[in-house]
């Protein structure tokens, strides 16, 4: 499904390079955790899959479903079926949650050819998502995002991503802030989205997520590289040795 | 003897000045108005304010008005839909009133130019000072408008909507408000035409104790109109003023309110939407006086300036003395959509008092690439979530209004405004 080929990156104002020769396959219906100390490229690769504009494609290809996504902007992604789920989702003030998930939902049905939703289809749909979160629909009454705890942006991540049902998603750092309970509801909401032709990327810091997200795949990224590719297994190692034994092995 | 030549009167000096001498004869007015509309003139006379008038710094008003068409009495126009459903409309066509005074329960209705003609509104014209200049040209042309008297212990459930809609040529209105003790009304104001005008319009508004007023200006005149327009109102003890303005298009717009809120435990809540585009100047001028103890303001003024549109909001708030406890936040957030744009803000504090709580901020924006890309991400395309962001930042100024049919209402207009300007 996704195949990024000697993928090379950088920030556009600065210059710098951030991903440096990154090779990496996830096929469809594997769940591929990357992890890999601070600095590696981690988020860098996050937001190159999703297209943002402050970094640049200067080498290499990102094939989804054997096309090359370096020439489409994020809408277009999006509605092709690539969904990232930020580490830290925006505060968008004056855009309700409702009305945004509304406009985002549809803009892809248009932008795939389809009718816009009826409002009490998708009213059934958010509750339906919501409930199984164990999220307030009050709450998405309110702006969006602002005010909610870091627990419940990551809950609304996850919302999104049942509402838009996307085909490759990219999630980055959704264990960050998430105590015990919230992790395991936003991970049951993951492993609920699970399936032959849906692929996942979660980065990951820690292991603690792989218990609750098990990945069919490991790759640890350094310095903007892959460096080493295992199965589940080699989480539990980095979670013993740390990931100077690897980097050394690597170099 | 060694006097300065004044400087020769630009084309827009001269039309006014030689306007007055066509129009006198058709002025309404006993003695006492004659007298106030020759004082008038003498001080327009003087010429137009320049930037080196501190209060018109930023609208350099001798340079700026270039539209001063003579008046067109043949010039025809019809009132507007209103902007609220339950509305008793009080039109002003071309600057005469229109149609019979209706009758409400509690409220009395009189056109200005009968008030005019009895001398009963002799001592509301004139300018404040020399720098009102809007005063005094109103003072000296002000042929009709409507005088709106709520009396004591009314609490009207209609809305008024006072139109002042603009044929081509000039005009200029008074709208007189007065609310009794206790009393409740809404009041919309409209600035509205369709060809190429100048007016100025000055609508006084007095506020008894323990009332309330809601005032909604909505401005959307063509851009080849100049508007000179002022709100001048008088807050009463435990009274509260909500005063909305929405600037949608002109040539040339200066807004001055000036609020006195005079009585204790008065509230003064303003809320102000500038969406300005093309070639475009818009000016909302606010002085704020707070000279009693207990009162409590608020000033939010949102804008949205692209193409090569330029904008100004001034905000003076003056605690005097005696007003002890005076709570007041004022702020101004402005986003340019252009290169071109541009926005001045000058927030000013003046605080004679010791036991207050006051603050000021203002802000100038692009649009935030972050929020900007999260929408991108969850597939909604560049213009519309452009759109989208912006609609958002203006929006949160409408809904603190917290009334269900006036944020319909103004977000319609809205959405219409982004339709045509998006």
């Amino acid at each position: 499904m996704l195949e990024i080929r000697n993928l090379h990156a950088r920030i556009a104002s600065t210059g710098t390079e951030i991903i440096r020769g990154l090779n990496l396959t996830v096929k469809a219906g594997e769940v591929a955790a990357i992890m890999g100390p601070n600095g590696s490229g981690k988020s860098t690769l996050s937001y190159v899959l999703a297209g943002r504009d402050d970094y640049e494609v200067t080498e290499g290809d990102i094939l989804y479903d054997g096309q090359s996504i370096l020439e489409m902007d994020p809408s277009e992604r999006a509605a092709a079926g690539i969904f990232l789920a930020f580490q830290y989702p925006m505060e968008i003030p004056g855009v309700a949650t409702m009305e945004f998930l509304k406009v985002a939902l549809n803009a892809q049905r248009k932008a795939r050819g389809e009718e816009p939703l009826k409002i009490p289809d998708f009213i059934k749909r958010v509750k339906d998502a919501a409930g199984s979160l164990e999220m307030d629909m009050a709450m998405l009454k309110r702006p969006l995002n602002v005010g909610f705890s870091g627990g419940e942006k990551k809950r609304a991540e996850i919302l999104q991503m049942k509402l838009l049902q996307p085909k490759l998603c990219v999630l980055d750092e959704t264990d960050s802030g998430l105590d015990i309970d919230a992790l395991r509801i936003v991970a049951d909401g993951v492993n609920a989205l699970r399936g032959p032709d849906r692929a996942m990327i979660v980065i990951t810091h820690y292991q603690r997520l792989l218990d609750h997200i098990v990945p069919d795949t490991v790759h640890v990224l350094y310095r903007g590289q892959v460096i080493k590719s295992g199965d589940k297994t080699l989480a539990h190692e980095l979670e013993a040795n740390g990931y100077a034994g690897i980097i050394e092995e690597a170099a | 003897m060694n006097m300065h030549a004044p400087p020769q009167r630009t084309v827009a000096e001269t039309a006014l000045v030689d306007a007055f001498g066509v129009r006198l004869s058709d002025l309404p007015g006993d003695g006492a108005v004659t007298v106030k509309r020759d004082a008038a003139i003498e001080q327009v006379k003087a010429g137009l304010p320049t930037r080196h008038v501190e209060a018109w710094h930023y609208t350099d008003l001798r340079r700026l008005l270039t539209l001063v068409p003579p008046h067109d009495t043949s010039s025809v126009t019809k009132p507007i839909k209103a902007l609220l459903a339950e509305t008793v409309v009080l039109p002003v066509l071309n600057g005469v009133a229109h149609g019979k005074a209706p009758v409400v329960e509690g409220v009395t209705l009189q056109r200005v130019s009968e008030t005019l003609a009895e001398g009963s509104c002799a001592r509301a014209l004139g300018a404040r000072d020399a720098d009102d200049t809007i005063g005094a040209i109103n003072s000296a042309f002000v042929t009709d408008g409507w005088f709106v008297d709520v009396a004591p212990g009314t609490a009207v459930a209609a809305a008024f909507e006072l139109q002042n809609v603009l044929g081509a040529g000039q005009a200029h209105v008074r709208f007189p408000v007065r609310v009794g003790d206790g009393a409740s009304v809404t009041i919309v104001e409209r600035q509205s035409g369709a060809a190429a005008a100048f007016s100025t319009s000055v609508a006084n508004l007095l506020i008894g104790r323990d009332a309330t007023v809601r005032w909604l200006i909505v401005q959307d005149l063509p851009d080849t109109t100049a508007l000179l327009s002022q709100f001048n109102a008088e807050i009463g003890e435990g009274s509260s003023l909500s005063l909305f303005l929405m600037n949608e298009g002109g040539k040339l717009v200066r807004q001055e309110v000036r609020v006195d809120a005079s009585g204790q435990r008065s509230d003064f809540q303003l809320r102000g939407v500038n969406l300005l585009s093309g070639d475009t100047h818009t000016d909302v001028t606010m002085v704020l006086d707070h000279s009693a103890p207990n009162a409590g303001s608020r000033e939010l003024i949102r804008n949205v300036v692209t193409g090569k549109a330029r904008g100004v909001f001034q905000g003076r708030i003056n605690v005097h003395q005696i007003a002890q406890k005076t709570d007041a936040k004022m702020a101004c957030n402005t986003l340019l959509l252009s290169d071109d744009a541009e926005f001045s803000a000058k927030p000013e504090l003046e605080i004679f008092a010791d036991d207050v709580q006051c603050g000021h901020g203002a802000t100038v924006t692009e649009i935030n690439a972050n929020h900007l890309f999260y929408l991108k991400a969850r597939g909604v395309d560049d213009k519309s979530a452009r759109g989208l962001l912006v609609k958002a930042f203006v929006a949160e100024a409408i809904e603190q209004l917290d009334d269900e049919a006036i944020v319909e209402a103004l977000e319609a207009r809205l959405e219409d405004w982004f339709a045509t300007h998006g």
